[in-house]
């Protein structure tokens, strides 16, 4: 049995911690936090895009480094770790995927190279309305090539460059008209409004398409499918960025209680407060461990990768928002201050947990696979 | 990343399945629901003193003993002992290969587990050499059975706080006192104990280690009956038992330290206990229906079950990491310390949660009930057991917090004070 990273991604690993622990200070985080008018922490991105990180996996021939999913996963726990105010998430788990596994050649060659270089951002628009997105409440259009409707919100929406719409087609008539199309940003017709979010570095925005020119991306009437697909496989890498954060918050909880005194003794040496960061840990090692799994099927093309997706899925949410939540807790009354560091870790993870689906959501996903698979 | 054997891996589970597949039946995973087995399930899993009457716990032990003759004989009973007492010269990783097959036959389990595991190991590293001849190739093939007498009424979580009194006498010990929670000590052959020589010393020091035969004069063993009705467990009183000071193990006073070896070697925790988990419930709620149709088309269902379902995947997938390291030679992390804390609590909740979908008939405990006959009625007995047995969960977080996490331990006020001079209430 081999379930455990390769020295040369451990390796990477290392690489990736250090380089973040010496560029992406907490002070970086919050310069993106207080700042409403920067979206990302751009001298960030474009040292994690030189040193190939945006490329990981994407081939060789698009530009990319043509390394695998598990290294992927190995930079999504940093990216994690450190809070990275940037729109790695949406530009590679997202927007790259969509176009390795659905564009044409075309599109690959036209876009990739340009993501992989870090020099575009893309996203994905599918949220329409409040409450759960499905086929039925999806109602922005593409008619006689152009899209009419409304997103919101959009995750990194205001710095992307190119943007997947998930839009009806003219065949609404017909079953399945959900397709999905490729905008650029700078078209005409396409109008950005900011929002703001419970965790300003991770920031979103509302579109308004006004008969703007799109083409389309996979096959018309497939989106449904697409999405799932891709979801699946962000699933895990989001999982991984969780189970960072998740350590990280145990970990500065824990450094907190030992140096804190109250009633005379370390605030550590307490049971109330070591049970509470030993169920932090037990969550995060199960997080772990079904986030490990789900890097094995994403990096083995597995027909697991539905089940193992939503056991990652909603495995590093649990354990990230509580880690997050009884982070604040064993710090006090400074826990919630805007001072201390606790709250930018408690804003993303309940930020992560809402991207590409609710903790409820996965949860129905996992158990909806696991029925399909039974019936296999 | 994969999961597949090493080529000495593979050889070695080869070589497993083809003595299991000769001498053993095959588990059926319909027919062993462990309905009337779930009272045995995991940690605590001695077999039962009172239910099927005398008769039928002797001729199960019988069976025990030729099955474990013929593990012995074919070399796996002690896979991680030297040869030169009967075992294979294994590694960590070929026990947990073994284990992983044998789990998918029906044997019998919970009587030499601790010898082999715990008790053994403790008299290789304390015993006389006349004592490792004498007991140690018998203790793996079964011929005789140890039991380990450690915790008392007043010395549970807090095992030190032993109190069983241990005079000497010329060159013999008395013993006199209570032990409890002992498995299997109604048909043990022998036993391993740990007993208070010197009440005014610390309570860490005052303490030495012997191992006895049952047979000794002066002792009594009664089964404690359990709230699932079952009896797995066992009170020991020893009324002026006398025991010769060559049965000593290790220093006058140093017993804390030899109870430390024993407790070191628990056994690996990387099996596959058969346990109510997961897949019992999924299978439970497509047959059972709700207000509004089968159970499983639930909302409210599907998400208790998910979080169950990456709380099982979740132990197993951790348990495969712990795996990868046994097999790259290393020492697995300690990511496996929350292995029980986990299981013990979901098979609780998993249980409370079936008797609640089955309604008004999850109140009836008998075999005649339709789910999966009494699998969860018993486990909502067992599981309240486990989550005491083999360290409470209080104790277990205690465990994680310091030795994993590294955070302060409890302020203490029984280290500096003599033994017979702490508080200790009532008992």
């Amino acid at each position: 049995m081999n379930f455990d990273f390769s020295d040369d991604q451990k390796l990477l690993r290392d690489q990736a911690r250090k380089f973040l622990h010496d560029k992406c200070d907490r002070k970086s985080v919050r310069t993106v936090l207080d700042d409403n008018n920067q979206l990302f922490d751009k001298e960030l991105w474009s040292q994690i895009s030189e040193m190939g990180w945006t490329g990981t996996a994407i081939p060789e021939e698009y530009g990319g480094l043509g390394l695998g999913m598990l290294e992927l996963c190995v930079i999504a726990e940093e990216l994690g770790r450190s809070l990275a105010p940037t729109p790695f998430s949406s530009s590679i788990y997202l927007f790259a995927e969509f176009i390795k596994s659905y564009g044409t050649e075309e599109q690959k060659k036209k876009y990739l190279p340009l993501i992989a270089s870090g020099e575009k951002v893309g996203t994905f628009a599918l949220s329409e309305t409040n409450g759960t997105p499905k086929p039925t409440n999806i109602k922005t259009d593409f008619l006689s090539g152009k899209i009419n409707g409304y997103k919101s919100p959009v995750c990194d929406g205001e710095a992307a460059d190119f943007i997947i719409v998930a839009a009806n087609s003219d065949k609404r008539a017909v079953h399945n008209s959900l397709s999905l199309y490729l905008v650029e940003t700078t078209t005409d017709g396409v109008t950005r409004k900011s929002l703001e979010t419970i965790d300003p570095t991770r920031p979103a925005c509302s579109i308004k398409f006004n008969n703007v020119t799109a083409e389309l991306i996979g096959e018309e009437g497939m989106a449904w499918e697409m999405i799932e697909n891709i979801f699946n496989r962000a699933a895990v890498l989001y999982s991984f960025e969780q189970v960072g954060g998740a350590q990280v918050s145990l970990d500065e909880a824990k450094k907190y209680s030992m140096e804190r005194f109250a009633f005379g003794r370390q605030i550590g040496s307490f049971q109330a407060l070591k049970h509470k960061m030993a169920d932090m840990y037990v969550k995060i090692e199960l997080a772990r461990s079904n986030a490990y799994y789900g890097a094995w099927a994403l990096s083995t093309n597995s027909n697991e990768l539905p089940v193992a997706a939503a056991g990652a899925r909603v495995s590093a949410s649990d354990a990230f928002n509580y880690a997050a939540k009884e982070n604040i807790q064993i710090h006090g009354g400074v826990g919630f201050t805007w001072e201390y560091d606790c709250h930018l870790f408690y804003r993303r993870s309940k930020i992560l947990s809402l991207n590409i689906g609710s903790t409820r959501q996965w949860k129905e996903n996992l158990i909806s696979n696991l029925e399909k698979r039974n019936i296999v | 990343m994969d999961f597949n054997d090493s080529q000495q891996e593979a050889e070695f589970r080869k070589e497993a399945r083809k003595f299991l597949e000769a001498n053993a039946e095959k588990r059926s995973i319909i027919a062993d629901k462990p309905s009337d087995k779930g009272s045995q399930i995991a940690v605590a899993g001695a077999p039962e003193t009172v239910k099927g009457g005398l008769e039928a716990a002797q001729a199960a032990l019988e069976n025990a003993k030729v099955w474990q003759k013929k593990k012995a004989d074919a070399g796996f009973a002690a896979i991680l002992w030297p040869k030169e007492f009967g075992g294979y010269g294994g590694s960590p990783i070929q026990q947990v290969v073994y284990s992983q097959e044998e789990h998918d036959f029906l044997v019998p389990s919970g009587y030499f587990e601790i010898g082999i595991g715990m008790l053994g190991p403790t008299m290789m590293v304390w015993g006389k050499d006349e004592d490792k001849k004498r007991y140690l190739p018998k203790m793996i093939t079964g011929e005789e059975i140890w039991c380990q007498l450690f915790s008392e009424p007043s010395a549970g979580s807090d095992l030190a706080g032993i109190k069983m009194k241990a005079e000497k006498d010329g060159d013999e010990w008395v013993l006199n006192g209570q032990k409890v929670w002992t498995s299997g000590a109604h048909f043990a052959d022998f036993g391993m104990i740990v007993a208070r020589s010197d009440q005014s010393a610390l309570k860490h020091k005052g303490l030495t280690y012997f191992y006895l035969d049952m047979k000794t004069p002066g002792i009594e063993v009664r089964p404690i009956k359990q709230i699932s009705g079952t009896s797995n467990f066992n009170e020991v009183f020893f009324n002026d038992v006398r025991i010769p000071d060559s049965q000593r193990l290790g220093e006058e006073g140093e017993g804390w330290k030899v109870a430390l070896t024993t407790l070191m070697n628990e056994r690996l925790a990387v099996g596959d206990p058969p346990g109510l988990d997961f897949d019992q419930i999924f299978e439970a709620t497509k047959e059972l229906e709700v207000e509004d149709g089968l159970a499983i088309k639930n909302s409210e269902v599907r998400q208790k079950m998910a979080d169950w379902y990456v709380q099982s995947r979740g132990l197993q997938y951790t348990k495969y990491r712990s795996i990868t390291a046994l097999s790259k030679g290393q020492t697995p992390g300690p990511e496996l310390s929350i292995s029980k804390l986990v299981t013990a609590s979901k098979m609780q909740d998993v249980s409370a949660y079936a008797l609640e979908l089955m309604d008004s008939s999850g109140m009836v405990h008998h075999d005649q009930n339709p789910v999966l006959k009494n699998l969860f009625q018993n486990g909502y007995f067992f599981s309240a057991a486990m989550r005491i047995a083999g360290g409470t969960d209080e104790v277990l977080r205690n465990i994680i917090a310091e030795r994993v996490l590294g955070l302060p331990q409890d302020e203490r006020t029984d280290k500096k004070v003599p033994f017979n001079e702490l508080p200790s209430g009532k008992n």
